[in-house]
């Protein structure tokens, strides 16, 4: 799949924006005064520039607000809502904080909407039959460790973040190891796509060059540095934010210079998140593990 | 609403027999003209003249090879479109409701003025049927020329879908899936038309009819006994002769 820049800013962006949010809304973390204006405004502006950049490939970003009418099937739709809704319910939160009140019951429900955020953004991916990859229960798993790891990071709760961290690595690993699979075993073939049976192989394309779905949905680019970006992805995610969580003598300095790391980490996932899931509809155009490919086939 | 209606009675959609198809792409240019006035955005292409030109098409023409068990390998012409699924997963994913499946033909169609362009059904859609227009913003998609099907302005042998209606060799046939009785139902019945991918659970409506097996090819060329020719008498004489310079 075609890694977009708007949906890797939007999905790392508001994931870690509304973890951090759900963890000031359940109380993990209480800041008073000016600290709950500063912590609040940084998890809405986290969320919020996440959210703008979604709109960014938009073909007609004018009628955006037609995408909160299909919450009864859409999870892109749900996923409007219940952003707008976890962000207008911990505005009194907010509020409430900064007068150095606690989240109490509002923050909770706040807290929960900030999880269901996530939940859909999640599942805009993982309900793709045509992308094994990210039709698997790892990817809400995954986009549940990167909120809730960035989320800690920035609470400053040194326990909770290094559990996060190491739950995040092992998740990171889980979803690369099972995630390689998927294709393979549940991807179709060629053969069902075409009806021809096993042997077929392509032998002419349609056109002369890549249309829309080559371009969006066979994006090929880039996978040969997928080995090492992983070891990036997982290294600066999980593993050096942990280690500088260890490190530091904690404090505002330790948190930031960790959620840096951790933040440059989920922008190397989330791109091999795309990069490296691959679509269904390519067995019609050749994939390179089919015959006929390197025969001439259609395209380099 | 994008949720999907109950499963019509009537099923339009189309049947491709890939015995008769010989890959001309009369349907595509015909789909591309007829899809250029009228419903919706015109197909726009970009860079139409440039060196890598690239447009908006509702049908593609693959070229397939298959070799069957015995006999020689044979070039199978596969045109790719809407299927007009019964479980049309392009239609639920929809955030604004521009994708939709008409409850009275089972038709699939894109609401254009709704459309925001996100493109998450074509994410969805496992064929690969939906492309975006670049000039236009919104996902493009055959409409089985909903425009001309009904259209009482066309003469009667016109209201079907261009490319079925322009097809030299027969090779696309239009009619309601739905109705066991119908011809297209009938043809499916009879040449075992399937359905594409049918591990993801789509229930396409379009069917595809498969190649008929071929007669076996000679195992001989019929010209090779020409190859051994040995010249006698006269000619013979000649041959020699001529050698020999």
């Amino acid at each position: 799949m075609h890694p977009a820049p708007s949906v890797i800013l939007f999905t790392v962006l508001s994931g870690a924006g509304f973890g951090f949010l759900f963890m000031l809304d359940a109380g993990v973390l209480r800041p008073a005064g000016l600290g709950a204006l500063v912590a609040f405004g940084l998890a809405y502006v986290l969320a919020t520039c996440g959210l703008l950049a979604s709109t960014f490939h938009l073909g007609n970003p004018q009628r955006a607000l037609r995408a909160f009418s299909q919450w009864q099937t859409s999870w892109l739709s749900r996923e409007g809502w219940a952003s707008v809704a976890a962000l207008g319910l911990s505005a009194p939160v907010a509020l409430a904080a900064v007068g150095g009140g606690g989240p109490g019951m509002i923050g909770l429900i706040g807290a929960l909407l900030c999880a269901s955020t996530i939940l859909c953004t999640a599942m805009i991916y993982a309900q793709l039959k045509t992308v094994p990859r990210w039709n698997h229960w790892t990817t809400p798993l995954s986009f549940f460790a990167y909120a809730a790891t960035g989320g800690a990071i920035l609470s400053g709760q040194r326990l909770l973040a290094l559990a996060c961290c190491v739950a995040l690595g092992i998740v990171i690993l889980l979803a690369f190891r099972l995630g390689d699979r998927q294709f393979g075993q549940r991807g179709s073939s060629l053969g069902a796509a075409t009806g021809l049976g096993p042997q077929v192989r392509p032998f002419a394309p349609p056109h002369t060059s890549p249309n829309y779905v080559m371009r969006e949905m066979i994006h090929q680019v880039g996978r040969k540095h997928a080995r090492k970006l992983r070891v990036v992805a997982l290294g600066l995610s999980a593993v050096l934010p942990a280690l500088v969580l260890l490190v530091a003598p904690g404090g505002l300095i330790g948190s930031l210079l960790a959620f840096a790391l951790h933040l440059s980490g989920a922008f190397a996932q989330r791109w091999l998140f795309f990069a490296e899931a691959e679509h269904v509809v390519s067995h019609y155009y050749g994939r390179p593990d089919e015959a006929g490919v390197a025969a001439g086939g259609p395209f380099p | 609403m994008t949720a999907l209606p109950a499963p019509s009675a009537k099923k339009l959609g189309l049947v491709i027999d890939l015995d008769t198809c010989v890959g001309c792409q009369a349907c595509v240019t015909a789909c591309k003209g007829w899809n250029d006035q009228g419903y919706g955005a015109p197909l726009s292409d970009i860079d139409a003249y440039g060196s890598e030109p690239c447009g908006t098409f509702l049908n593609r023409v693959h070229s397939y090879e298959i070799t069957p068990d015995e006999g020689a390998a044979q070039i199978i012409n596969f045109p790719r479109s809407c299927l007009h699924c019964d479980n049309a997963p392009c239609v639920t994913v929809c955030p604004t409701g521009a994708s939709y499946k008409r409850a009275e033909d089972g038709i699939v169609l894109v609401n254009e003025d709704a459309c925001i362009g996100c493109g998450l059904c074509a994410w969805a859609c496992p064929y690969g049927a939906r492309e975006m227009d670049a000039a236009a913003g919104v996902m493009k998609k055959c409409t089985l020329c909903v425009d001309r099907i009904y259209n009482e302005n066309l003469p009667e042998e016109d209201r079907q879908p261009a490319c079925v209606r322009t097809c030299p060799t027969g090779a696309r046939h239009f009619g309601d899936l739905g109705d066991p009785d119908s011809a297209v139902s009938r043809l499916v019945a009879e040449r075992g038309g399937y359905d594409l991918m049918p591990d993801l659970g789509t229930r396409p409506t379009n069917k595809y009819l498969p190649p008929r097996p071929k007669d076996r090819g000679q195992s001989e060329a019929p010209l090779a006994a020409l190859l051994d020719l040995k010249a006698t008498g006269f000619a013979g004489w000649l041959d020699r002769l001529l050698e020999k310079f």
